[in-house]
Order: C-alpha cells, then sequence, then structure tokens
C-alpha cells in the first residue's frame, strides 16, 4: 500500500525521476569501473573517488533532510549537523568495539582511548555497542531522541524564526563543547578513527568501499523516495501550509506543533542515518562535526540547489562539495572566497537554487 | 697626592676601632667553607651581628652563589666571573685582588634553606631604608623566616616606624611570632592583634591554636587564648567568604562585559534593524586586526595606540558595516533568514581576505604597560587591571551607545523607523539613510569590541566565530531591541558562569549556560526584557 503511493509521488517528479536513475547508474558503472576495468585504463575509477563520491552522498542525503525542514517547513535549522554527527559517532561506537584487542594497547574490550586515559572499564552507554543492531537502532534513536525533545520544547512555545535558529545553533555547539571533553567518554578531540572492520569485513578492502558505495546509493535513493512521499502526502501539504502560513493553518484547526515536531524528528534521522553511513567511508570522526558553521554550510548546498525541491537540495550538495574538493586542492585561499561569494550571490539574486534558474531557462526556451 | 693621602690617614684612624671587629668576623668567615648547612645559617647571624661595613654585599654574593674559597690558602672571595676568570675581591678587606683563572677555587655551597635565611638577614639591612617600598619588601621578606633575631629587628623597627601600613605588617610579623610565646598573655595579645589580618600564614597558624595533639591535649594550653583564637577564625572565615564572593562578581563582571561588548553591537543591527548579521564576529575581528595595525604603526607609543585604535577600529568595522549594508542586506529587508546566510557569506570572505592580508596565523598584540598587573585590594581580593579596565569600557561603551539613540537626532530617527517604517518615512525621514548609519553603528560598536578583545584573546582569523554564538545568546536571553537587556543579560551570564565554574569547570559551565539559554528562550522567547507596545507588533 505505502509503497504504491510511494511510487505513485514519485511518478510526477521529473527531477526526482532523473535522480533515482542516476543513482541506480551509479550503483551499476561505479563499482564497475572500478574493480573490473584495469587500474591503467584511462575509465578506471580509484577507490579513493569512489569513497570520495561514497561521503558527498552522505552529504546530498543530509541536505535532504534540512530541505525537509527549511524547504517544506520554514524551519532554519542551524543544528543539522548535530544530528548527522550523533548518527556518526553511534556508528563510530560500534566500529571501536569490532576494533577489539587489535587496538595499540591491545585491550580487548576497552577502545585505546580508555586506556590512555586510564579507565578500568566501560563507561554503561558504550554497552550494547559491539552488537550491530543495537549500534544502527542508536543511530536513528539518538538523533530522533535528541530531535523530539527539543522540537518538543521548541515548537510548543512557538519559538519560530531567527530565534530557532539561534538555539538550534547553540545546541550544537553545546554538543561539540561536550564532545571536545575527554571526560564524556568519546575520545575527546581526537574523536574515533583507527576502524578496522564492519560486520566481519576489512573496511580498507575495495570490495567493502563498493558494498559501501552501492549501500550509500540505495539509502540516498530511500530517503529520498521517503521524503518526497512525505512532503507529497496529506500531513506534507499541511506542513507546507505551515510554512506558508503558520497562524492561519492554526486557526484552521491544524496542531501545528504536531506536525512540525515530526517533521523535524523525521529529517533528524535521515541525518542521523547519513552520518552513520559518512563514518565508515571517510575513516574517523571527531567534535569538529558538531561545528556550527558545518550547519551552515548544509544550508548554502540546499539554497544553491533551490530549496523546497529535494533534488535541488542533491545537486546541491555534490556541486557545492565536489568544487570545495577541487578547489582546495588547486587554489585553496580562493575556495572561502568562492563560497562566501555563492551564500552572498545565491541569496541575492537566486531565491530559487540553481533548479529555479533551470526551470525559468527551459521555460523561456518552452515558450520561444 | 694629597687627597691619597688624606683618605689614607683617614683609613689608618678609623682602623684601630675595627680591629676587633675584623678579627671577629675573619673568625667567623674562616668557618664558612666547612661548615655544614644548619651551622652555615647560624654562622651568617653571627656574621650579621658583628654589624661591619660590606657584610651586605658579602651576604647578597653568597646569595647569588658567587662567594669561593681559595683552596690553597683557604681565603674566601667574592667573585664575578667573565669568560673563563674569576675577578676577585677579597671578603674581608673588601679590595679587588686581581682577576685570575678559575682553577683552585670551589665554591660556597648555598641550599634554599640558606637563601631564605640569607634574604632575610639582608632584609634587616632594607629594614631602615629611607625609601618606603624597600621597607615593605624588607619586612614581607622577613616574614617568610621569622626566628628570635628577625623578631627583634621587627620589634626594634616596629617602634620607629612612622608608616601606618607598614607599621600594621610588621604588628603582624611580630604578633605571628608572638604566638610561640610562652606567656598566655602575650599570646593572648597576639591574637587579638591578628583578628583582621587575611594573610594564609595567619590563618593556618591561628588554625594550628585549635588542634589537638595525639594525646587529646590542645596545642594551646590556654582556654581565653583559643577562644580568641576560634573568635578570630570566624572573622577571618567570614570575611573571606565575602571577598571571594566579591572577586567571583567581579570576574563574572568582567566576563559578562566581554559578552555585552561582543553583543551589544549585535543589538543595535539585530535588535533596533532585526536584520541577523552572521558577519558581527567578522567586525569585531576587524577591530582586532585595527588594533595590531595600530601598533605597527607606532611601534615607541604602545600605550598610546590603543587609544588610537578605538576610533580607527570604529571606522573601519563602521565603513565596512555601511557597506555591508548597502551592498547585501537593504535587498534582503523582511527576509531575516536569507540576511543571515547572506552576511555568513560575507564572514567567509572576510576572514580569508584577513588570512591573505596577513596570514593565518595568530598575530601578536601586546598589552600596554598601564593594563598590565593588578589591583591588590588586600590579601584576599585582587583584579587584574585587564578586567578592571574591561569593566569600566563597557560601561562607557553602552552609556555613549544609550546616549546616541536616546538625545541624537540619528537616535530618534532610530527609534523612529524600527518603530514604524512607513510612519518614519510620511514624516520625512530618510529611511535608506537612517538603515545604513544605524547598520554602521552597530558594526562599529563591534569594531571597538574587537579592541578590547585583542587585549583578551588571541588575535586571528577565527576570532570573531569564537564569539558569533555567544553575542547572539545575550542579545536573545537579554530581550531584542533593548539595550538594557543586553546589558543586564550579559553581565548576569558571565556571573552565572563564573559561579559554575568552581563546580563544574570552564567548558561544562558554558555548555550548562548553553542549555539554560535554550531552555529559558522556551520559557520567554522574547527574552529577558520584551519590547512592549507597538514595536513589538509585527
Amino acid at each position: 500500500m505505502i509503497s504504491r503511493s510511494m511510487l505513485d509521488s514519485i511518478k510526477n517528479d521529473r527531477g526526482g525521476s532523473l535522480l533515482l536513475a542516476l543513482l541506480a547508474a551509479a550503483a551499476v558503472f561505479v563499482p564497475l569501473f572500478n574493480l573490473a576495468v584495469p587500474a591503467t585504463s584511462a575509465l578506471h575509477l580509484s577507490t579513493y573517488t569512489v569513497a570520495l563520491i561514497g561521503k558527498y552522498m552522505t552529504y546530498a542525503m543530509l541536505a535532504i533532510a534540512v530541505d525537509l525542514v527549511w524547504g517544506y517547513c520554514g524551519i532554519l535549522s542551524l543544528g543539522h549537523a548535530a544530528f548527522f554527527a550523533l548518527g556518526g559517532y553511534a556508528m563510530g561506537m560500534y566500529l571501536m568495539r569490532q576494533i577489539g584487542p587489535r587496538g595499540v594497547y591491545g585491550d580487548p574490550i576497552l577502545p585505546d582511548f580508555m586506556v590512555f586515559l586510564n579507565w578500568k572499564e566501560l563507561p554503561w552507554f558504550w554497552h550494547g555497542f559491539d552488537m550491530f543492531w543495537f549500534a544502527m537502532s542508536m543511530v536513528v534513536v539518538v538523533p530522533g531522541l535528541l530531535a523530539l525533545f527539543f522540537g518538543w520544547f521548541a515548537f510548543r512555545s512557538r519559538v519560530t524564526g531567527v530565534y530557532l535558529s539561534i538555539i538550534t545553533q547553540a545546541m550544537t555547539y553545546a554538543l561539540m563543547l561536550a564532545f571536545f571533553r575527554n571526560d564524556m567518554g568519546f575520545g575527546g578531540n581526537n574523536g574515533f578513527t583507527d576502524f578496522k572492520d564492519l560486520l566481519g569485513f576489512d573496511l580498507h578492502r575495495d570490495g567493502m568501499r563498493i558494498s559501501l558505495f552501492v549501500i550509500t546509493a540505495l539509502f540516498l535513493a530511500l530517503s529520498y523516495v521517503a521524503s518526497r512521499y512525505v512532503v507529497s502526502s496529506r500531513a506534507g501539504r499541511v506542513v507546507q501550509a505551515i510554512r506558508d502560513a503558520e497562524s492561519r493553518t492554526r486557526f484552521i484547526g491544524y496542531r501545528v506543533e504536531a506536525y512540525k515536531l515530526w517533521v523535524f524528528v523525521f529529517s533528524a534521522i535521515v541525518a542521523g542515518i547519513a552520518g552513520a553511513l559518512y563514518v565508515p567511508q571517510v575513516g574517523i570522526i571527531n567534535p569538529s562535526e558538531f561545528s556550527p558553521v558545518n550547519s551552515i554550510e548544509i544550508v548554502i548546498w540546499v539554497a544553491i540547489g533551490g530549496r523546497g525541491t529535494l533534488y535541488g537540495a542533491v545537486a546541491g550538495a555534490l556541486l557545492v562539495n565536489y568544487a570545495k574538493t577541487y578547489f582546495t586542492a588547486v587554489l585553496p585561499s580562493f575556495w572561502l572566497y568562492a563560497l562566501g561569494a555563492l551564500f552572498v550571490l545565491v541569496t541575492l539574486f537566486l531565491p530559487r537554487g540553481l533548479v529555479g534558474l533551470l526551470s525559468k531557462v527551459t521555460a523561456k526556451a518552452e515558450q520561444a | 697626592m694629597r687627597l691619597l693621602i688624606a683618605i689614607a690617614i683617614l683609613i689608618t684612624s678609623i682602623m684601630p676601632a675595627r680591629a676587633a671587629d675584623d678579627a671577629a668576623f675573619t673568625a667567623v668567615l674562616s668557618k664558612l667553607p666547612e661548615a655544614s648547612y644548619a651551622e652555615k645559617s647560624d654562622l651568617i647571624k653571627q656574621l650579621v651581628e658583628i654589624h661591619r661595613a660590606g657584610t651586605k654585599e658579602l651576604l647578597n654574593a653568597f646569595l647569588e652563589g658567587r662567594l669561593y674559597v681559595r683552596d690553597s690558602d683557604k681565603k674566601i672571595f667574592i667573585v664575578e666571573s667573565s669568560d673563563d676568570a674569576f675577578k676577585l675581591t677579597d671578603a674581608v678587606t673588601n679590595q679587588t685582588a686581581g682577576t685570575v683563572s678559575q682553577d683552585g677555587f670551589s665554591k660556597i655551597g648555598v641550599n634554599n634553606q640558606l637563601r631564605r635565611v640569607l634574604r632575610a638577614a639582608l632584609a634587616q639591612f632594607d629594614l631602615a631604608s629611607p625609601d618606603r617600598d624597600a621597607r615593605l619588601a624588607a619586612v614581607k621578606e622577613m616574614q617568610r623566616s621569622m626566628d628570635a633575631d628577625t623578631t627583634a629587628a621587627l620589634r626594634d623597627r616596629l617602634a620607629k616606624e612612622l608608616d601606618s601600613a607598614i607599621k600594621k605588617e610588621i604588628a603582624n610579623a611580630v604578633a605571628l611570632a608572638d604566638l610561640s610565646s610562652d606567656d598566655a598573655k602575650v599570646r593572648l595579645q597576639a591574637v587579638t592583634t591578628l583578628h583582621g589580618s587575611l594573610n594564609p600564614d595567619v590563618y593556618n597558624r591561628l588554625q594550628g591554636l585549635l588542634e589537638k595533639s595525639p594525646e587529646g591535649e590542645y596545642v594551646e594550653p590556654d582556654e581565653a587564648v583559643r577562644t580568641a583564637a576560634a573568635a578570630a577564625i570566624t572573622r577571618i572565615d567570614r570575611w573571606r567568604q565575602i571577598y571571594s564572593a566579591i572577586e567571583t562578581l567581579l570576574f563574572g563582571l568582567s566576563l559578562g562585559s566581554v559578552l555585552v561588548l561582543a553583543g551589544i553591537g549585535l543589538a543595535i543591527t539585530f535588535g533596533v534593524m532585526g536584520v541577523i548579521n552572521m558577519a558581527h564576529g567578522e567586525l569585531m575581528m576587524l577591530g582586532a586586526y585595527t588594533t595590531y595595525v595600530m601598533q605597527l604603526l607606532m611601534p615607541h607609543y604602545i600605550g598610546a595606540s590603543i587609544i588610537v585604535a578605538i576610533p580607527a577600529a570604529f571606522l573601519v568595522s563602521g565603513l565596512m558595516g555601511v557597506l555591508i549594508e548597502r551592498g547585501i542586506v537593504r535587498f534582503l529587508y523582511g527576509r531575516p533568514l536569507e540576511t543571515l546566510l547572506a552576511t555568513f557569506g560575507v564572514s567567509l570572505i572576510l576572514q580569508q581576505l584577513v588570512r591573505d592580508v596577513f596570514s593565518p596565523n595568530n598575530r601578536p598584540v601586546e598589552t600596554p604597560q598601564w593594563m598590565a598587573g593588578s589591583l591588590q585590594f588586600n590579601e584576599a581580593l585582587s583584579i587584574t587591571y585587564i578586567r578592571l579596565y574591561i569593566i569600566i569600557f563597557t560601561l562607557a561603551v553602552f552609556a555613549v551607545l544609550l546616549l546616541t539613540l536616546k538625545h541624537t537626532r540619528l537616535g530618534l530617527e532610530v527609534r523612529a523607523v524600527s518603530q514604524n517604517r512607513n510612519m518614519a518615512k510620511a514624516m520625512g525621514i530618510r529611511t535608506e539613510w537612517v538603515d545604513a548609519l544605524t547598520f554602521g553603528l552597530g558594526s562599529g560598536i563591534a569594531g571597538v569590541a574587537g579592541v578590547a578583545l585583542s587585549q583578551l584573546t588571541n588575535v586571528g582569523p577565527n576570532l570573531g566565530q569564537s564569539y558569533i554564538v555567544d553575542s547572539f545568546m545575550v542579545v536573545v536571553f537579554g530581550g531584542v531591541g533593548n539595550l538594557w537587556g543586553t546589558q543586564i543579560g550579559g553581565a548576569s551570564l558571565g556571573i552565572i558562569n563564573k559561579l559554575l565554574e568552581p563546580y563544574s569547570g570552564a567548558v561544562l559551565a558554558k555548555i550548562f549556560v548553553l542549555i539554560f539559554l535554550i531552555l529559558f528562550i522556551q520559557r520567554r522567547p522574547r527574552g529577558l526584557f520584551p519590547q512592549k507596545g507597538r514595536a513589538a507588533e509585527g
């Protein structure tokens, strides 16, 4: 039933269909070019590139999450990096437990940093993370719960607009400060790294990299479809009504807080999953992921791609991050100027982002 | 020639009178190389008692480890080493004895215990110095190693001393020594003298009087002395608590002042104009860099450069602010979230600009002489001048800003525009002009805040980022569009932070404050002092 209506929601979505087709093609061809094409060939994709594209795709998921709350519900969250990082930390804790006795200090249970800090036993919140199913449920539960509490407080007392943006920023800032502390039991400013394997598979082998890539593509597609379903559902329409006229929607009789809350929680969960996929591909997670600047950067991906379209967010995330990788290597000092200028120009001249620009151009072409 | 003869006669005429002293002096001195450290300290006291000229130089050399004995004839010399040679001065006659190689000399050893004895002995020479500060330093030095001799010297001085502060200091020192007297009356008198002192030594000694020996008997046998000591301790405890509370309050106020400085410019742009300026931190950064440039321009007048930097920073950041308003913000009025993003872009550009122009590393900004050091109220309470000046400076900036908004033409127009833009326009106010100037004013204040911050933190490209969350918090906490709210909000956040710090550490305190603010905004979405009336609508 749900899958049927999910498909329906995609049917009239040209951008979305294109995105899904591209993702499917990537899931097939990227492994092919990486594994089947010999390394000497021009068509060969290095494992580094595969991991890089994989990383971009987790960012794209994060952009979808932000677009859901910002583009469709008008909540400008400047704290979504926190949900991403929490999902990442949950995954990181599982990966740390998987290292087992292979750490530098060879302690069978305690991760290296705990041995280093002279801790005698595992803190209570580390229990269970040796089990994959538990860690994965935490990837969803922890960001979801945080969003639930935070959103419940914030929306119920009708904190809106800029105020909400600022307190989400304060939230991620507070979390960053907290995770920087060694006593928190999350590795302090070094975070987690030096992972060995996931579900028994060596993380450094090409095959594992490719599998992670395909899984990430799958999850990106899935989160796109799910988000599309959410926004085109009846509830999704109410959410958009809230974005456009919050008081009016409330006076009509909808419980605005509840709708906002569920979108916010759903979005946080998507961000958390993205974070969990990010960590094994990048191989490190540390508190700087919580930094407020990161959260603002996500917003600019969405703004550049075009908010309120979902596929625009994906395109923005991919484009900006590709540009970032390219320019920081070629012209390091140029990148921040470019990013800064992008913020300014997009908000001034492209309120609907690249997608908006594209549709304007095609509309003109059709008229002519 | 005649003069030399006269001097020679003079010296020989004094000689006989000093011959006995010299003999004793030489006798004591000759024991020094072989003596143990405990014996040495006795010998030093004997040397002091002989009251012979040149003892001070001798002890000084001893303290500095420049007293050597020649192995061949056991003669003692004060030496000055240069390269591989020793410039000798005979310790007894105080006459130079040529420069020789370092071989064949052994140093007369000093340890820390002995150094303290030496310093106290030397201090006795300063006790009669005409210079007040030298006397005070001498008393303090002697307090560190009190024994019968130093006590006697101090007691002697107490009668002659005229300066009341030094007199009190000496009285305390003597009283401290009297606590060990055999006479209960003397002890009681000493406790009475000490009952207002905040010196930690005094506290420990008084505490010691109340302790019981392992056999269960009081160390202090006299009941009256014990009662007096207990009363004195209670009194000292109370004062210490009061002073430490005042200290926390001052620390909190100075931290709060930093927050207010960071936030007050924002209170104008955000509060009065409803515009989110994410580049606010970078405008502060520009102010801090202006201070740095000013120091480069006038390297010989560091103390004055910081004063000059204040208007300069106001201009630099203010002009940048006007530029941002004219170039970007004015197209985005009524779209606060977009303004937020665009100004964030500006902040990235400014950061990179500073990185390219100056350096990605922190720049050293010197603290002028007149801001160094600290103001010592008493032994339990002191505040560094920087903290003090920050508090004063913040209040001054606040007052100027308040007066500007309340009593100038610009202030009137700003308030009019912020309350009702269209009506103001209809009354002939050039709202665009006012917008630009308001934004410039807020930005200029950020620059001035940057001057203050350059004295407190590292001046680098990331200076702004570390303050942006804080400054938003202050404004939102105090209530948007309310300068008083910002001032009170900032100060109270600073104090809350400092009150928490002893219990939780600095980072946790900050986290708690952030959580508190997040929760606070739920309860009072419009801050501590919400705007009322017409300004609140729309």
